[in-house]
């Protein structure tokens, strides 16, 4: 309602109500995300439990990998902040440098969980295994996916806002990649909270 | 290598039934058909640039309906097939259908019907009328709304691809029940061809819901606030947040499913710690809702036709709206009361009992409104006026058989019986499908510019309608005798199958309305210059899609009106009528991006169900690279100026008055004279081949 | 502003459409001739409960479906275009005390079925014994694909797609599933259903209170064999009973794992089966093999 006032207030333009529209978007969209990852929550703490004999969450994680994933993501949730502030003041060198440190980092923790999964996988705990595995590694790879579609996103930008310079389109995309990032933060947040700490509580 | 480029596809797997055989020849004949036709006509570009690439919600939404209309008749047949093998199969005959086939019959029937029928009407009718309503010009992501449907698309074509290459459709269930969904009891490719078409559409149906919450929430015209809103707009913003909030739920239990299947994880298995009951909760966490998702703008539609025909405005707007509101969170809450016979403590059970008789509270309170609007109105009984008087009998009907449904210890009793089958029939053809026939015939002169023809309108209704309570009376009555759902044959002492033989009588009463249905829009096509809609407000209507022209033109609205008050256009009439301003219009451009896209996605779930690795990789690189093509085309509007707009309404206004028809145009045209029109035309054809 | 049209005030489609209800009622009560309606026939005490409570219920909600129907119609008839004599005001207004009434009036009968509702679902609840001081019989439920294996472990002997029980003798049936996707177990004259899950073992109270056959069957669809899923419940009186037990016990195989091995191979339309012996623990193997303990959860409060 209070948006709505306001669009009635001062006319937008017609781009600025269309950037409205598409922001507004985004995060329905971002919703019915969390909403998915709010069943495989919801699974996983069905699941826990069901090991079939198999070694709990204790046994099979370590929880210092786990912190310095997240500080990493945390830190290139920094970085992509920064980065929007760059964007804001149309620095197109500092745009590339900051979310190229984001994307760098985003990179690093992928392979930090891959390497994760395939020490699991070695010690013959895959998906397979029984329930506790599958609903693991289902819920923390699909943040991984998300993780990395995200890099995807975020290089094709970047390599346009190399191309094309930083134009009003590209920031555009630039402020819902990062909305996207942060979210996937606090994504981890969770995932870390609920998979990792609670292992061990 | 050849297990490499074709995975389990094979020759064997090729149609080799009866049923699978005559579906794949009556599917390509269809087809070639109407690439004959289209090529003898020359219209092949004319589709691809005015159809299939348009983004206009208009043309999408007419798309939308053809489809569904199209999928309807699959489904009827369907419909028909399981009441002639529940007719037969008695005591010593066991029908004309093996089991199997049978289960896969009625599992595509649900299917067919809620996803692409009844979801199918609704976005078609919310993409018509929903942007005229709010007074935009088109929605707020003219290309999401094209994709949704072509995802949709895609859908239909996957449930129907069985008949094409083979294999089978699911026998689980329309909702794919596991464990019997799992390999362990479901080995073939049925349950992956559920999997993939349900999957493709449903995400369409989220982006597609998105876009509308967008829409409604962001562009409605000057003046308009939420609590201004016309109630069709209402009951299809309320629908589409619960449709956000749940696919995503379908989204999620449906890739379990998928990797419990493909990568061997263990969800829903009987062993490993799997958990059925767990897919059970999931899969009715969406599905209660869904049903709410289509009786909501079937809500509104009622809403719009009996203010609309009683001449009045609604009585008690606001409470109208929280009834809408209130039917639309209590439906969250409600999906345990689908399985009362799982075993949960009584605490539990009678929660969800009682969450879902509050359920009965707001649906009475529109139906309250609804008698408020008519008492002292002038009511017109024309046939989008019978089928809400339809809907408002066979909705008391089914609503209190749900409430009964809703006492776990009387469920115990009725839970999987006809008795249940016979409720949410009447629920959602007397309330979904009977709204949905409502709007076309309250809509159809918007977006055809002529009316259809009112006597065969009503020949079907009546049709409908007792064809409907011959063919489910007996169900509930087969319930309480003690009859379950999804039998293949039963024995012959129960004394069922009388009933079962009314209930296909009643089946095909149905039919003869649905081809009542296709004669009254023929004839009404026949007689367009008749029943021509010149003033683009056919019935006095009250809100703004009756500002428009019969069609509207692409943009809708020369300028965006402003509004004052609810039952806008109405108020406007009394002020003299909708003033023509000429401004420059931005307009979407078309794109066949969604079509790509939509064919990529399709490839995907095909690779995953015939094992073709190499696909899946190949359509999701193919996939990938058309949205990122589509994301970073910053040019995808164009301009209209002002001046253009002046000329485009002035030449639309000037446009001859229809030429003469052959047919004499005194009154519309009944059964017989449609008959009589049709014998001399073919009678014609015949003596000029002589 | 519109006027109103046409002259004649008919009556004729409202005689036709009651017309049209009465014969679909005769028609239906034609059929119903000679037939055994299961629900309405109860034959024990759930079953009679809740075919009261149906009874009840239904009564509650006709109270204000069948008012608000008829003035709905009435309404549309009374205020149709060509009725001259009805008033036409568009512009009236409805007060705050209509609003109120709206939600007042479906909010009585709500509030009615609900405080109906509660104490039913406590007081049927089928995990409860009928009795709270005598132990039920017990007979422990498989649902396999696609029969039913009934083991008596108090008689220690089995039965396939027929169940024989004592009258008036309340009865706990063990409902579990091996090998087989989820049923669900349902003696109309008896009383509700409940469903049969591999892993779990939801037991299902009922009690007969008259003899006969009865029909039972699986109402959940767990695939193609499922409508030949069908039993006879025969109720007898406990002397007939025993001797039926002891004609079971005299003669016939015996139920061991091999045996068991055999039956879980999918096989349709089974005739019924008795076997004289039924090996110990089975039921506890079986439920083992889902839980791999013992101790089985169970799904009753």
């Amino acid at each position: 309602m209070t948006t709505h006032a306001a669009t009635l207030d001062h006319e937008m333009s017609h781009e600025e109500a269309a950037n409205d529209r598409v922001m507004f978007g985004f995060w329905v969209y971002l919703m019915t995300d969390l909403l998915m990852f709010a069943v495989l929550f919801a699974v996983y703490a069905v699941m826990r439990e069901s090991t079939v004999g198999g070694p709990d969450g204790a046994e099979l994680f370590s929880p210092g990998l786990a912190l310095i994933e997240t500080l990493i993501l945390l830190t290139s949730s920094f970085t992509c902040g920064l980065g929007m502030i760059a964007a804001r003041r149309s620095n197109k060198t500092q745009v590339l440098a900051w979310f190229g440190i984001t994307f760098f980092l985003g990179l690093l923790f992928l392979s930090l969980e891959i390497r994760e999964f395939q020490e699991l996988i070695h010690e013959g705990q895959t998906l397979r295994t029984n329930a506790f595995m599958s609903s693991f590694f289902v819920l923390v790879g699909t943040h991984g996916l998300h993780i990395t579609s995200g890099l995807l996103w975020l290089g094709t930008i970047l390599f346009y806002v190399n191309k094309r310079g930083l134009n009003a389109p590209l920031v555009r995309k630039l402020a819902l990649l990062s909305l996207f990032w942060h979210f996937l933060d606090i994504v981890w947040i969770f995932i870390f909270t609920v998979v990792y700490l609670m292992s061990f509580a | 290598m050849r297990e490499f480029l074709i995975g389990k596809l094979s020759g064997r797997a090729l149609p080799h039934e009866w049923f699978t055989i005559g579906g794949s020849i009556a599917f390509i004949l269809l087809v070639v058909g109407a690439i004959v036709l289209i090529t003898y006509t020359k219209r092949w570009k004319w589709l691809w640039n005015e159809w299939l690439t348009s983004v206009d919600p208009k043309r999408i939404g007419i798309m939308y309906f053809l489809v569904g209309g199209f999928m309807l008749l699959r489904g009827g047949l369907d419909a028909i097939m399981l009441w002639l093998q529940q007719a037969l199969a008695s005591g010593s005959s066991q029908g004309y259908l093996t089991a199997d086939h049978y289960q896969q019959i009625f599992t595509a029937h649900g299917n067919i019907m809620v996803f692409f029928v009844a979801m199918a009407f609704i976005f078609g009718l919310i993409n018509y009328i929903v942007p005229l309503q709010i007074g935009a010009r088109d929605l707020a992501s003219p290309f999401l709304n094209s994709l949704g449907f072509w995802l949709y698309v895609g859908g239909v074509v996957m449930v129907n691809m069985f008949f094409l290459l083979g294999g089978e459709y699911a026998a689980t269930g329309w909702l794919a029940v596991a464990p019997l969904s799992g390999t362990e009891f479901s080995p073939g490719v049925g349950v992956d061809y559920w999997i993939w078409s349900l999957q493709i559409s449903g995400i369409g149906t989220t982006l597609g819901a998105i876009n509308f919450i967008m829409t409604i929430l962001k562009m409605r015209a000057k003046g308009m606030t939420l609590w201004k809103m016309p109630l069709f707009t209402w009951g299809s913003l309320c629908s589409m947040i619960m449709a956000v909030t749940v696919f995503p739920l379908l989204t999620a239990t449906i890739f379990l499913l998928f990797f419990d299947r493909y990568l061997g994880t263990h969800f829903f298995t009987t062993t490993g710690g799997g958990n059925p009951m767990m897919y059970t909760n999931l899969i009715w966490m969406w599905g209660h809702p869904e049903v709410y998702i289509l009786m909501l703008p079937s809500f509104g539609v009622f809403s719009e036709i009996v203010t609309t025909f009683s001449r009045k405005r609604i009585a008690s707007y606001t409470s109208n709206v929280l009834g809408m509101i209130g039917v639309s969170s209590l439906a969250l809450s409600v999906w345990l009361h689908h399985f009362f016979t799982m075993g949960a403590g009584a605490n539990v059970n009678a929660f969800f009992g009682v969450m879902t008789v509050l359920i009965a509270i707001p649906t009475t309170i529109l139906v309250f409104t609804w008698i408020a609007t008519m008492y002292k109105g002038m009511i017109k009984f024309s046939t989008p006026m019978l089928w809400f008087l339809g809907f408002v009998g066979l909705f008391a009907i089914g609503g209190m058989a749900g409430v009964i449904l809703a006492v776990p210890p009387a469920d115990f009793q009725l839970h999987n019986s006809l008795f249940l089958v016979a409720h949410f029939h009447t629920m959602v053809v007397g309330g979904v499908l009977f709204g949905i026939f409502a709007g076309l015939a309250f809509w159809f002169p918007k977006l055809a510019g002529f009316r259809l023809n009112e006597r065969l309108g009503k020949y079907a209704f009546w049709c409908w309608i007792v064809g409907f309570l011959m063919a489910f009376t007996p169900l509930y009555v087969l319930g309480i005798m003690g009859a379950t759902r999804r039998m293949d044959h039963y024995e012959a002492s129960t004394g069922w199958q009388p009933f079962f033989i009314m209930a296909l009588i009643g089946g095909i009463i149905i039919m003869i309305g649905v081809a009542m249905q296709l004669v009254q829009i023929i004839a009404s096509i026949m007689q367009r210059h008749l029943l021509a809609d010149k003033t683009g407000d056919p019935w006095d209507g009250r809100t703004l899609e009756w500002a428009t022209p019969s069609p509207p033109p692409s943009y809708n609205f020369t300028s965006i009106p402003a509004v004052s008050t609810r039952d806008a256009f109405y108020e406007m009439k009394l002020d003299g009528g909708f003033k023509k301003v000429y401004e420059d219009i931005h307009m979407p451009k078309n794109t066949a991006s969604g079509i790509y896209i939509s064919i990529f996605a399709f490839l995907i779930g095909f690779g995953f169900i015939w094992e073709i690795i190499w696909l899946v990789v190949a359509s999701f690189i193919g996939m990938l690279w058309c949205l990122i093509k589509r994301t970073f085309d910053d040019e995808s509007e164009y301009t209209i100026t002002a001046k253009e707009v002046k000329a485009r309404e002035d030449a639309a206004a000037k446009l001859p008055s229809a030429t003469k028809s052959r047919i004499q145009q005194k009154e519309e045209m009944g059964l017989i004279e449609f008959i009589r029109i049709v014998l001399s035309w073919a009678m014609s054809i015949v003596r000029r081949k002589r | 502003m519109a006027k109103r049209t046409k002259k004649s005030s008919s009556l004729r489609p409202i005689v036709l459409v009651v017309l049209g209800l009465c014969s679909l009622a005769g028609l239906v009560s034609l059929l119903l001739r000679d037939t055994d309606v299961a629900l309405v026939n109860p034959k024990g005490y759930v079953a009679t409960e809740q075919y009261k409570l149906l009874v009840t219920v239904t009564v509650l909600l006709l109270e204000i479906a069948v008012p608000t129907l008829l003035l709905f119609y009435f309404v549309a008839w009374k205020y149709r275009e060509s009725n001259h004599n009805a008033t036409y005001a568009p512009d009236i207004t409805h007060g705050k005390l209509f609003s109120a009434y709206l939600w007042i009036i479906p909010s009585i009968t709500a509030l009615l079925i609900a405080i109906v509702l509660w104490p039913a679902t406590h007081q049927l609840q089928p995990q409860k014994p009928i009795y709270a001081n005598t132990d039920p019989m017990v007979i422990q439920v498989v649902a396999m694909r696609w029969k039913w294996l009934f083991i008596y472990p108090e008689q220690n002997i089995a039965t396939v797609n027929f169940v024989q029980v004592p009258i008036d003798t309340p009865l706990e049936f063990q409902l579990s599933a091996d090998e087989t996707p989820m049923s669900s177990f349902w003696i109309p004259h008896l009383g509700g259903q409940l469903y049969a899950m591999t892993g779990h073992v939801n037991r299902l109270n009922l009690i007969a209170s008259e003899t006969g056959d009865f029909t039972g069957s699986s109402a959940e669809i767990n695939g193609p064999g499922f409508a030949g899923m069908r039993f006879t419940t025969r109720v007898s009186t406990a002397n007939d009973f025993y001797q039926w037990v002891n004609t079971v016990k005299s003669s016939g195989e015996t139920l061991d794992a091999k045996e068991y091995q055999e039956l879980l191979e999918p096989s349709e339309y089974n005739e019924p089966v008795l076997y004289s012996r039924s090996e110990e623990d089975l039921y506890g193997n079986m439920l083992m093999k889902y839980t791999g303990s013992h101790d089985h959860h169970t799904e009753s409060e």
